[in-house]
Parts: structure tokens; sequence; C-alpha cells
């Protein structure tokens, strides 16, 4: 319970009607976005503006604030100096902002089906001491058509696959009719073939105008599937096209002390010495 | 002595009636949000709550001259505040949550057997207190139960899919934007009053068991949240009533008889789903 604490005080926004969206403005806007912990600065001054459908791929070694970033989206967490912005007004109004965890943050021994896990992402909009009605359960049932895991909603969730696994929250997503989407590292423990489906899936979302954010560690995937790369320690190195951002200059600012490059005959190598689960992920 | 009259003959009197209905009302109530409990890893919170009750226990006692109506508001005002206490502390990033709750806990019992202490008879209370007295139950302990049990089985009801989505993924319930911690708050009042009515059932000592070993004992057999519920409630009130006919059959303590039942169900389902679990593998 006690990365509960960081959750920031709703003010009684449950009472009030979310935000309406205004016509133009971009769908994320940050400015001048800083976060200070007791344990030190987590995110730097970071400004940048991601239009709709985007899919943006944050990049970053361990500790880099990629988790501090995607809570400050969400609205779970206030920056400590700085403006965010979800299609012109401030995150902690919106519900169509969807957080996917990482899988080592799920208990998967909780007693829940597939299908209750996705009938979540529509309690928001189903509203206090009502209960799902049959076009939540229809919506439910399209998420879970989309993501293809119709056969599994009766399944424990505990029971799927890792690849499945993040096809269910995606599908929890879809139901809580998410417009912007934050995936921490999603990518980790799959294979090859579910990477495939979860980009597949990714693509039908993009034709239905879901901006998705994701952090991974992988700079291969993340230059060839993604519009956009961010490169983040604690503040903004480089948001642009993979080939303007991936360069080793760059590279080496954001990965001092965790990344070597050599280069031998126009190839770069790059040399790693940190592991991907661990450390980032202490604010939690 | 047919089984039919064993069942039947310690029914003839008042006071077993009233033990068995009041048992298995909190039986059902301590379960469902037991069921909470377990989930979310709060065994420990569950158990300080029922000592940190016993101080307001001790004043009731104190001030009502053994009379049962102030002993039971007073736990209710101090059960209430407990969790509010606990709750707050916890989110103190001083120090560690544990260590806080066992630092008030023990506090708190302490306080509470120090004011019943300071009564010369004190030593029978103290024991009615710390495990229980099922069988002095009387009709008017009885209805209060009852109202207070419903309104717990009516709150959780409503707010079923709330309290499922804080306790699952409290992010996802930020994001939803729901009262994260208003909820928290709730559901931790709500277990503090079950507690206070549970009180005369089992106990401060024993009070844990009622909430963690029915609903764990569920947790083994199913994968659906409202089927551990009823699943969990059937095995508390089953416990409630076995128990007593042990107590009352073997003269035992009737509250270390509920629990003791509790846990045989825990143990029963324990081996019978490791042993399945051993042959499919």
């Amino acid at each position: 319970m006690h990365w509960l604490k960081q959750i920031q005080d709703s003010n009684f926004a449950f009472l009030s009607q979310p935000h309406p969206h205004e016509a133009g403005k971009p769908v994320l806007r940050l400015e001048g976005v800083t976060v200070v912990y007791e344990s030190g600065t987590a995110l730097d001054n970071l400004s940048f503006v991601l239009r709709q459908g985007e899919r943006l791929a944050v990049l970053g070694p361990n500790g880099a604030g990629k988790s501090t970033l995607f809570k400050v989206i969400a609205g779970v967490l206030r920056p400590s100096r700085g403006l965010v912005e979800i299609a012109g007004y401030e995150p902690g109004r919106h519900i169509c902002i969807a957080y996917v965890p990482q899988r080592s943050q799920v208990d998967w021994n909780f007693p829940l089906r597939v299908t209750d896990v996705v009938m979540m992402g529509r309690v928001g909009r189903i509203g206090f001491f009502r209960f799902p009605t049959d076009r939540d359960k229809e919506i439910v049932h399209r998420a879970l058509k989309t993501v293809r895991l119709e056969p599994y909603a009766n399944r424990q969730i505990g029971q799927l696959s890792g690849g499945q696994q993040q096809r269910m929250f995606i599908a929890r997503a879809l139901a809580q009719e998410a417009e912007l989407m934050l995936m921490d590292e999603p990518l980790t423990g799959l294979d090859m073939n579910a990477q495939q489906e979860l980009f597949d899936i990714l693509d039908t979302l993009r034709e239905q105008g879901v901006t998705v954010m994701i952090a991974l560690h992988d700079m291969k995937t993340a230059a060839e599937r993604f519009d956009r790369v961010m490169l983040l320690n604690q503040r903004l190195i480089g948001l642009g096209k993979a080939e303007e951002v991936l360069t080793p200059d760059k590279l080496l600012l954001a990965y001092s002390g965790h990344l070597q490059l050599l280069t031998t005959s126009g190839r770069t190598i790059a040399v790693s010495d940190t592991c991907c689960d661990e450390g980032e992920h202490d604010h939690f | 002595m047919t089984i039919f009259d064993v069942i039947v003959q310690p029914l003839q009197y008042a006071f077993m009636q009233r033990g068995i209905a009041a048992a298995i009302l909190v039986g059902v109530v301590c379960a469902v949000l037991g069921t909470y409990v377990v989930l979310r890893g709060m065994a420990f919170f569950g158990d300080a709550l029922a000592h940190a009750i016993l101080p307001g226990v001790a004043i009731g006692y104190l001030i009502g001259g053994g009379a049962r109506e102030p002993l039971f508001w007073w736990a209710l005002l101090t059960g209430i505040l407990s969790a509010i206490g606990i709750g707050t502390i916890s989110r103190s990033k001083r120090i560690k949550e544990d260590t806080a709750i066992g630092i008030i806990f023990a506090g708190m019992f302490a306080l509470g057997i120090a004011l019943i202490s300071s009564v010369r008879s004190y030593t029978v209370d103290l024991a009615h207190f710390l495990f229980g007295d099922v069988l002095g139950v009387r009709a008017s302990d009885l209805i209060l139960t009852a109202i207070f049990g419903a309104l717990i089985m009516i709150i959780v009801f409503l707010l079923y899919k709330e309290f499922m989505v804080i306790s699952f993924d409290p992010i996802l319930a930020a994001t939803l934007r729901l009262p994260v911690r208003l909820l928290d708050y709730l559901l931790m009042i709500l277990i503090s009053i079950a507690i206070v009515v549970s009180l005369q059932t089992v106990g401060v000592a024993l009070m844990v068991a009622m909430l963690v070993t029915p609903a764990a004992t569920a947790s083994l057999l199913t994968r659906r949240l409202s089927t551990m519920m009823v699943l969990a409630s059937m095995f508390a009130a089953l416990s409630g009533v076995i128990g007593l006919y042990l107590s009352y059959y073997l003269n035992l303590a009737s509250g270390a008889a509920i629990v003791l039942t509790c846990t045989a169900f825990f143990v029963l389902a324990w081996s019978i789903t490791g042993l399945l679990r051993q042959k499919t593998r």
C-alpha cells in the first residue's frame, strides 16, 4: 500500500462532469514540467506536444523518470512545477487517459476473470451505485474482440500468457474509451510473435485515433515501429524521428554511465551494463 | 441419542438460539469484508484494529458499570477513530507502515488492559472482551448486530465495483477519477464496524481469524471475487454453527471453538487443493 501515498487526492473531481475536449488543441501538451521527490529531481523542465493518433516511444536508462512522466500525464501525480494539458484541459478532470501497468506490478492471483478486468475500464462511466448495462457489456465484448481475447473472456487473469495479459489491458483501455494510452514497458518478456500481435492491435488503435506512449528499452523496435522517439534522462534529450534522435552523441548524453558506444568501420555498437527490470520503479 | 437429538437438543435453550444467530450474522459480515482484507494483504491491519478497540471498550465498561449499550457505542467510536488514525499513519513516510501499526496497536491494547485492570474484579470481564462470550448475547445485542451488519452489506453491494477497482489497481482507480482515498477510508471504517459487532462473538484476540480465515479458505477454491465472498460467508456461517455445537458438547470456550472450526476448514481446503494440484501436474 505504500506507493499509494503518491496518488494525489482527486479533490472530489468525481462529483463533477469530466471536461469536454477543446477542438484543435493537441492531445497532450507539457510545458516546463518538473517533478522533485524527496530523493531528488525526477523530471527536469520537460516541454513537448503530441498529435492525435501518434505513437511515441519513450527511451531512457533506468531511473530516467519514464514512470514518473506517465503518472504526471495520467494525472495521478501532480508536478512540482509546470503545466500538463490533455486536449486543452488539466489531466485530473479527464477519464480518457489509460495507464497500462508493467506486468510485474499486477497481482495475477486476484480472483478476477479477463472480462471482469476489462469491465473495470467502464467503472468511471457507469458511475456510483449503478451496475453495468447491456451497453457496457457490449462495449466490453467488442473490446475483447478487437484484441482477440474473446475465447479467454472467462479465464482467470493469471492463466493468460504475457502477450495476452498486455492485450487484456489494451482491451480495458478500449472499454475506458481512452484517447491517450500510456504503456509501461509492455514488451518486456514477450517473444517476437507476441510483440507482432501487440503492434497489429496498436495499428488498429491508431486507425481509431488513439494516441499511444510506450516506455521501452529496445532501440531497434523504437526506431522501426514508432512515429517518433523520445530520449529522456530527467530532462528531454531528444524528440523526433528515430534517425535524428538515436545519434551517438545524444545516446551518450542519455545513457552516460550506463552505456558505452564503440564505433568500428562505420558500425556503431552499444554496450549497456544495466538490466531492464529493476531500479527505475523505486518510486512506485 | 440420534443425530436429530444431537442437533435439536441444544436449541431448546434460548441462549443457544441467540448464539447461533449471532455467530452466523457475524460470520457472514466478517467473511465478506475479510475478502478485501485477504486480497489487499491487510491481515495485520485487521488484527491491529481489533486490539486498538480495547480502550474504547474499557471506557464504556468503566462508565456504564457493566451495562452493554455504552460498551457498544464506545467501541464503535474507538473503532472508527482507530481506522482513520491507522490509515493516516500508514500514509506518512517517516516510519514504515507495519512498524507504525505495531506501535499504535500495542499501545492502545495496553491502555485498554490498564483501564480495565483498575477495576478489582477485572479478570472475568477482561476474558470476555479478549475471547468473546457468544452465549451471553442478548436480544438487543442481536438487533444491533443485524442493523449494522445489514448496513455493511448494503454499502459493499452498492460500491462493489469501486472497491474491486481500488483493491486490484489503485492507479486505474485514480485515472478513472474515483475518490481513492475516501473509498480506502470507507473500507477501513466498514472493517472496524464489523469488528465491533463481532466483539461479543469471538473477542478482540481472535478477531483476525474471522476476517482472514474463511476468506482465505474461499480464495483457494474460486477464481471469482463474488464467488469468493459467497463461499467465505458459507464457511464462516458453518464454522459458527459447528463451533457452537462443539462448544456445547465438549464444554469449550465458544470463540475458540468457532475459530478452530474455521481453521479446520482452511486446512482441509489447503490439503485437498494441494493434492489435486499435484495430480494434475
